[in-house]
């Protein structure tokens, strides 16, 4: 399916996760945020890069990996992404919904 | 059409009372699930359980190799010296490749998310415990009564590991 964020029309599954990283601009990351209701500072930026270059390099994502990240810590992440961070901020940053547990 | 949406779950308060690597874990994994979906959660540490959070204690637990028919070893084999050492060295390599981390590091974690963390106060007297003998950032030692208040409001639900 589709849907129009920052009026691109874009690939996104039924939870609104976007399906084509290709397709995703800064423009959009910000719309999904305010959807999301999160606010995004210069740190949310970094970590959104750091997000997409785990899921290119096809690396699962988890928190204890973005504890290990370098870009952030596993507080500050809570901070930056409430309300449930690693969705949310794979939501913002174009990739699939995180599977993991841990 | 008049569909209301179910109540979400707000707060998981979970109580642990054993000290067996697979209840501790079971008990972490649910505890940081709910901080991951935004989910307040607790732990209540009594009886065995204060050994998850007792420094000298916590990076030695064990799996339970007697009394455990998931194992699908005979309980007398379970019950052999050193069997009990490779079933939780196996587990623990299995939980490598899972990339779920060691106890410390996991209540370093816990904390992190914003999962708070009690103590029994019976069973720490029970076992001879004080406050420096356990996990640094524990949020404190709490009754029962105590615990239960923190249960207060509406979608909070109680689970005994």
């Amino acid at each position: 399916m589709t849907t129009t964020l920052a009026g691109k029309e874009v690939n996104v599954n039924a939870e609104g996760y976007m399906t084509d990283l290709n397709q995703w601009t800064k423009e959009i990351a910000l719309e999904i945020a305010q959807q999301e209701e999160v606010t995004l500072n210069e740190k949310s930026w970094q970590v959104i890069t750091w997000i997409q270059e785990q899921f290119k390099n096809e690396d699962a994502l988890t928190i204890r990996k973005v504890g290990k990240s370098g870009v952030t810590d596993i507080k500050e992440f809570y901070e930056l992404f409430p309300n449930g961070p690693l969705k949310k901020a794979s939501k913002i940053a174009g990739i699939p919904k995180p599977v993991s547990c841990i | 059409m008049n569909e209301t949406k179910p109540a979400p779950v707000k707060k998981v308060l979970l109580i642990l009372s054993k000290a067996t690597i697979e209840n501790v874990y079971a008990c972490f994994i649910l505890a940081n699930g709910a901080r991951m979906e935004g989910i307040e959660s607790e732990i209540f540490f009594t009886f065995f359980g204060l050994e998850a959070i007792n420094k000298k204690k916590l990076n030695d637990l064990r799996v339970a190799t007697v009394g455990n028919p998931a194992m699908h070893i005979p309980t007398m084999l379970g019950g052999l010296p050193g069997m009990e050492a490779f079933a939780t060295s196996m587990m623990k390599k299995e939980m490598v490749k899972l990339d779920i981390p060691p106890v410390d590091e996991f209540l370093e974690i816990l904390t992190a998310s914003g999962c708070k963390m009690w103590a029994c106060k019976l069973a720490m007297d029970m076992f001879h415990l004080e406050k420096k003998d356990l996990y640094n950032d524990i949020d404190g030692v709490l009754t029962v009564g105590g615990f239960y208040e923190r249960a207060a409001g509406e979608g909070s639900q109680l689970m005994f590991i």
